[in-house]
C-alpha cells in the first residue's frame, strides 16, 4: 500500500495521529493512551502488520520517545510508530499480545530506560544485574568508573 | 524518579511441587558462549525456559553515542562475530545511507563477495558446532577445514582473521590482496568437492535425523510473532531474506534463490543453512570473475556528519536480519544507535519451542537457532 493509502486506514483506527513524511518511511505519532487500540487495529485490520522488527527508545532529555518499527510480511509495506511518554514518569501499554517479540524488547526498555509497560506479564530485568542503579540509556546516565567522555 | 523495585518478581526462586529448576550455563559446552538458561523441569519435560542474559553486555549502544561515524562500524565486529563483515556493512550502509554517499561498483561486489564468504563460514562453524552438540565430533573437523581457507582469504585482504572492520563508510578499507580470486576460486572448487561428505556424515545419518527431526517446531505464524527472521524463520515457511526483499549493494543484480522451507522443526532449519551454503557459493561465482576496475572506496570528508534525521538499515546476516536504527543530531557523534540483533528475537522463541519437550532435544533446539551470545547481548 502506497503512504497514501496507509495514512486513510491509520486515520480510520485513530483520527487523533499525526503523520510525518520526511523519512523513508511513513511515521505516526500517537498519545501512548490510545497506542494499544491502534496496535491492535494495525495488526488485524487489513493494513496486517504482523511483523514488529524493531522497538526500542530514545531520551530526548526533555521527554522520551518509544519508536516501533512495523512491517507486513504480505504487503511488505512499513511504517514507524511513535508515542511521546513522560521522562519523570514513563509509561505505556504493553503490546506483547499482539507481538510476542516485545515481550523481550520491551523488557530491554524497561531495564535501559525505565519506561514501565502496563499489563507486562514478566516485566523484569533481563541484562542487568539486581543491584545495578540508574537507567543506563539515559542520557543523564553518570558512571564515573566505566564510562569514557571524549 | 520511578522506582522499579516493586515490578520485580523472581518467579524462578522456587518451582511449584514436583518441579525442579536447573540452571544451565553460563558457563556451559553447548551454549557457546555465556548464556544462562534457567530451566523448570518436570520429570524430564521442559515447563519453563527463561533466558537470563546480560553476561557479555558492553553496552554497544552506550558506546556508540560517544564514538564518531568512522568510529563506531568497528565496536559492532564484537556483536555478531561471525558475521563481523555484515556488521560492518550494515553500519557503513547507515552512514552512506544518511550521508547520500555513492559507494564505487568495485567496492560494492568486493563487499557482497566477502558477505558470502562470511555467510560460508559462518554456517561452516555451526555445521561442525551444532553436529558435535549432537554427539558427531567428526563433521567439526571437515567444517573447519574448509572454514580455515575463508580464514585465510580474509587474513590476506582484511589483515585479520575474525574481527575484520573491513567495510568502512564509503566503500572498503583496503583493496583485495592479488591472490584474492585465485584464493575463492580454490575455496569454491574444494567447498563444490567436499559438500557432499557433511550429506553424508550428517543430513542422511540415521541418528542426526531422530535427534533433529519434529524437534522444536515453530510454526509460521508464531515465528513472525516472534520477530524470528535468517534461517528460523525461513525454515517455517517465512520468507524473510533482506537481499532478496529489500536488496541492496549488487544483490539485485546476481541471481540465487531464498531457501525456504516449511516443516519448522530443527531438521528444517539444518537444510535451510546447508542449501544456503550452496545459494553464496552460487553468488560468488557469479561475482568473482567480474570484479570491475575502478576505486574501491568513495571519496568522503575526514569528519563524516550525517545530517539531522533518522535512518534504518537492514541487512541479512547469517543469524538474520540485522538492523541499524541511527538517530542524528547533526553531530559528529550518533545521538542515539539501536541494533535490532538478530539472535535475540530468535532466543525470545526458544521457550515457546522447547516447552512440553524434553530436556535432550534443548540441544538441538538451541543448536538450530544458531545463537550467538554477543549478539544478543550487544
Amino acid at each position: 500500500m502506497t503512504n497514501e493509502e496507509l495514512k486513510e486506514q491509520i486515520l480510520a483506527l485513530e483520527p487523533s495521529v499525526t503523520f510525518d513524511e520526511t523519512g523513508e518511511w511513513l511515521n505516526v505519532q500517537v498519545e501512548p493512551a490510545q497506542w494499544k487500540e491502534l496496535a491492535r487495529g494495525l495488526r488485524n485490520s487489513a493494513m496486517h502488520f504482523d511483523y514488529l522488527f524493531c522497538l526500542t527508545c530514545i531520551d530526548w532529555k526533555t521527554h522520551m520517545t518509544m519508536v516501533y518499527h512495523l512491517s507486513s510480511t504480505s504487503h511488505r509495506h512499513n511504517i514507524v510508530v511513535k508515542a511521546k511518554v513522560d521522562r519523570n514518569q514513563p509509561e505505556i501499554e504493553t503490546v506483547c499480545d499482539i507481538w510476542r517479540t516485545a515481550e523481550f524488547h520491551e523488557r530491554e526498555v524497561f531495564e535501559l530506560f525505565g519506561v514501565v509497560f502496563l499489563n507486562h506479564p514478566d516485566l523484569r530485568r533481563l541484562i542487568l544485574t539486581d543491584d545495578f542503579e540508574g537507567f543506563p540509556l539515559r542520557k543523564d546516565f553518570e558512571d564515573p568508573i566505566n564510562m569514557i567522555k571524549l | 524518579m520511578y522506582t522499579q523495585t516493586e515490578v520485580i518478581k523472581d518467579t524462578t526462586a522456587s518451582g511449584s511441587e514436583g518441579e525442579l529448576v536447573i540452571n544451565m550455563g553460563p558457563q556451559h559446552p553447548a551454549t557457546h558462549g555465556v548464556l544462562h538458561l534457567v530451566i523448570t523441569l518436570n520429570g524430564e519435560t521442559i515447563k519453563k525456559i527463561e533466558p537470563h542474559l546480560g553476561y557479555i553486555h558492553r553496552s554497544i549502544e552506550k558506546m556508540t553515542e560517544s564514538l564518531t561515524y568512522r568510529q563506531f562500524t568497528y565496536v559492532t565486529s564484537r556483536m555478531d562475530y561471525l558475521s563481523a563483515h555484515i556488521n560492518n556493512l550494515a553500519c557503513a550502509m547507515t552512514v552512506e545511507k544518511a550521508m547520500q554517499i555513492e559507494v564505487p561498483e568495485r567496492a560494492q561486489v568486493i563487499r557482497v563477495l566477502m558477505n558470502e564468504l562470511t555467510r560460508i563460514a559462518s554456517h561452516e562453524l555451526w555445521i561442525g558446532a551444532m553436529a558435535m552438540d549432537l554427539g558427531a565430533f567428526t563433521p567439526f573437523f571437515y567444517a573447519f577445514r574448509e572454514r580455515e581457507m575463508i580464514t585465510e582469504i580474509m587474513e590476506d585482504s582484511c589483515g585479520a582473521r575474525l574481527t575484520m572492520n573491513y567495510m568502512v563508510p564509503g566503500g572498503v578499507m583496503y583493496d583485495i590482496h592479488p591472490d584474492f580470486q585465485k584464493k575463492v576460486k580454490a575455496f569454491v572448487q574444494q567447498f563444490k568437492d567436499k559438500v557432499t561428505e557433511y550429506e553424508d556424515l550428517v543430513t542422511n545419518n540415521v541418528i542426526f535425523q531422530s535427534r533433529t527431526k519434529g524437534v522444536g517446531y515453530l510454526s509460521k505464524e508464531d515465528a513472525i510473532s516472534y520477530g524470528c527472521s535468517g534461517p528460523v524463520a525461513r525454515a517455517s515457511g517465512v520468507s524473510c531474506d533482506i537481499r532478496k526483499i529489500y536488496p541492496y549493494e549488487v544483490y539485485g543484480k546476481v541471481e540465487f534463490d531464498e531457501v525456504l522451507d516449511t516443516a519448522g522443526d530443527s531438521f528444517a532449519r539444518y537444510l535451510v543453512r546447508v542449501k544456503e551454503m550452496n545459494q553464496s557459493i552460487r553468488i560468488i561465482e557469479q561475482l568473482i570473475d567480474n570484479i570491475p576496475e575502478g576505486d574501491f572506496q568513495a571519496k568522503t570528508k575526514a569528519v563524516l556528519k550525517p545530517p539531522k534525521g533518522e535512518f534504518y538499515t537492514r541487512v541479512e546476516t547469517a543469524r538474520g536480519e540485522l538492523g541499524v536504527y541511527l538517530v542524528s543530531e547533526g553531530g559528529t557523534t550518533p545521538y542515539r544507535i539501536k541494533y535490532r540483533s538478530p539472535g535475540f528475537s530468535n532466543l525470545s522463541a526458544l521457550d515457546h519451542m522447547a516447552r512440553g519437550s524434553k530436556i535432550g532435544d534443548l540441544m538441538a533446539t538451541m543448536g538450530t537457532l544458531d545463537l550467538v551470545i554477543p549478539d544478543i547481548d550487544r
